[in-house]
């Protein structure tokens, strides 16, 4: 009995009972339409991730304070956290093959002008920000290059906040209150977007010593260091190290993140989130395994006289036992092929009815979609299957 | 051809063995005609089912063509079903779903005869019994008549050595029935060995030999020209 016998006889079996079969493979579409579904908007949030953290550069790590990997008691025993400092990034910035440094302070500040004001984060940084976060000035000029520990009075607005302000007019030039002081406005920035919910474009730019005044704030945030090549990221990474701690009195009490890390770790995170809506929609595939167990099963109740006949006809055991194991998968593989049409179209709608989430189908999970519900149909026909082997051909015979 | 030597097969009922047949010794020829008759209960079937190698003897011994397929396993007993014996059944047993030709050409898809062999050797047999006009018909599209002409063509398809009817009238008008005996004589008359259990005293005369069973033992032989019409031996 060849694999095409088999796979005719199967379908014929499928195909005398079209609505039942139906029924029951819409179980397992279901079950794929839902994984690849759900694993597209899984896959589409992790590029859509990624995406926002890879636009400020990949050669590019970032210092904070605080060590997340410690050890002993902090009071009495622990050693003292030394603060982030504007002297510590000026120390950074003499590394060899450190392309810029910015040092950052932040909070959230009133931002007032002529009878209009709201409150939005205030980012206190350097001349060269725009250059290690890949921002593009829109209109005017950045903050000036000069001392970091020199407060000047300028500032940069985001282009929602310059909407907000000033609507379609000309705010270069114009005094501005953050926080109470005031600042003189000296450009706009070009439109950034979002990233882990801060508004970039809602936002305004200031001089770090400023910010730090302004929030009554004695070290930094964070130290963005950008440097010339990817080769050079564990030289830069162990000379940042040791010249913090030597700084710190001999103590690393300070985190360094290397975007690579960052976006690895992300990778990991989005991508187990993902799996884990694919396991939640798995469910419904094993809702849908029981279905075709179950039609399977009554499948075989009903053919005992069929079942017997072939056994009188020198059908071997196994030759039955393939017959309804290949009507199981059969009728799987039908309803998998099923749930990726589903699948896609609902990518497609989704797409179509809410432009903002982001979906991407991959074609890997699609794969994986089909062979689950190979798998799946496999394992609904061993037990029914197993039954058939099991019936006595005498008595099937006389079943009818 | 056929030796049965002390046969015996009983069943476990509520955990009690009861005997089908006992201590039945028998002999069947190539190109016989057989008849098994008996009342209901006698033991014809549980006798037809061992000759058919669908069930295995509890006692004694089997010899088909000189070897005892008695202790066979599974395997060895399909292969001997599927190319030494052809079944006819009183119900027909045949597949609603495929056409005529497809259930005669059922043996030889579980043989692993190639397809393109398979639909010339069908269209050949169903011609043979007269329905190769029929052939693309599905069961419940012929009348019972040609229904078992199916059967018969689907028990011949192999080649078998053996034929084996069960009641293969009982289902079936005088009139069809007698041209479904006429068709297994014709094939008896060229050499096909022929066992037939029937309660019809008519189609029992018309075999060379009848067994007579009674309460799981064969109790008589008569010649089949010796059975008055109308009537059983054991009636």
């Amino acid at each position: 009995m060849t694999v095409m016998d088999l796979i005719q006889f199967a379908g014929g079996a499928v195909w005398a009972h079209r609505l039942r079969s139906i029924l029951s493979l819409i179980g397992i579409a279901i079950g794929v339409g839902a994984v690849i579904l759900l694993t597209a908007i899984g896959e589409g949030t992790r590029y859509f991730v990624l995406a926002q953290f890879t636009q400020f550069g990949t050669n590019i790590l970032a210092i904070n304070p605080g060590k997340t990997q410690t050890l002993g008691i902090p009071g009495i025993l622990g050693g003292t956290t030394h603060k982030l400092t504007l002297e510590d990034a000026v120390a950074l910035s003499r590394i060899p093959g450190v392309e810029a440094v910015v040092p950052m302070a932040m909070g959230m500040g009133r931002v007032e002008t002529e009878g209009r004001g709201r409150s939005v984060n205030v980012f206190g940084v350097t001349a060269d920000m725009p250059e290690v976060w890949r921002f593009t000035i829109g209109q005017g000029e950045f903050l000036p290059i000069g001392d970091w520990d020199r407060a000047t009075a300028v500032t940069v607005l985001g282009p929602k906040m310059k909407h907000e302000l000033f609507g379609d007019q000309n705010p270069l030039g114009e005094i501005i209150r953050i926080a109470g002081y005031r600042f003189r406005v000296i450009g706009v920035m070009e439109p950034k977007g979002q990233i882990l919910g801060f508004d970039l474009d809602d936002a305004v730019y200031v001089p770090v010593a400023n910010a730090m005044r302004m929030f009554n704030l004695d070290e930094l945030m964070e130290i963005d260091v950008t440097y010339q090549s990817a080769q050079m990221v564990e030289r830069v990474l162990e000379a940042v190290r040791r010249i913090l701690i030597d700084r710190h009195h001999g103590t690393e009490d300070f985190s360094i993140t290397t975007q690579a890390a960052m976006l690895e770790s992300l990778d990991e995170i989005m991508r187990i989130v993902t799996l884990a809506a694919a396991g939640i929609a798995g469910i419904s595939l094993v809702v849908g395994a029981l279905g075709i167990v179950t039609m399977m099963w009554i499948s075989v109740g009903e053919r005992v006289s069929e079942i017997g006949l072939l056994r009188a006809m020198g059908a071997q055991p196994r030759q039955i036992f393939l017959i309804f194991i290949v009507e199981s998968v059969l009728l799987s593989v039908l309803g998998g092929a099923l749930g990726v049409f589903l699948g896609l179209v609902g990518a497609l709608a989704l797409t179509w009815l809410l432009p903002g989430l982001p979906i991407f189908v991959n074609e890997q999970y699609l794969m994986l979609g089909l062979l689950v519900a190979i798998g799946t149909g496999l394992l609904s026909g061993v037990a029914p299957a197993r039954r058939a082997i099991r019936i006595n051909p005498v008595e099937a015979l006389h079943a009818e | 051809m056929i030796e049965l030597q002390h046969i015996a097969k009983s069943f476990e009922v509520g955990g009690q063995p009861i005997f089908a047949l006992r201590d039945t010794s028998e002999s069947i020829q190539a190109g016989e005609y057989v008849a098994i008759v008996g009342p209901s209960g006698s033991g014809k079937s549980t006798l037809l089912n061992i000759i058919g190698c669908l069930l295995r003897p509890s006692e004694g011994a089997y010899l088909f063509n000189g070897e005892d397929v008695s202790q066979l396993e599974d395997r060895a007993l399909s292969h001997v079903r599927q190319h030494q014996i052809g079944f006819i059944f009183q119900s027909f047993h045949l597949v609603p779903r495929l056409t005529a030709l497809e259930n005669v050409a059922l043996p030889m898809v579980f043989a692993g005869i190639a397809s393109s062999e398979r639909q010339l050797r069908a269209k050949d047999v169903l011609e043979s019994v007269g329905l190769s006009d029929r052939a693309h018909h599905r069961p419940n599209q012929l009348s019972v008549g040609q229904r078992q002409r199916v059967v018969i063509a689907r028990a011949i398809i192999m080649q078998p050595a053996v034929l084996l009817a069960d009641e293969p009238t009982g289902n079936l008008d005088t009139h069809s029935g007698q041209h479904i005996m006429e068709l297994l004589e014709s094939l008896n008359a060229k050499g096909l060995t022929l066992l037939v259990v029937t309660h019809d005293p008519n189609v029992a005369r018309r075999a060379n030999r009848v067994i007579v069973l009674a309460d799981g033992q064969i109790v008589k032989h008569v010649k089949g020209e010796e059975m008055s019409a109308g009537s059983m031996p054991f009636v």
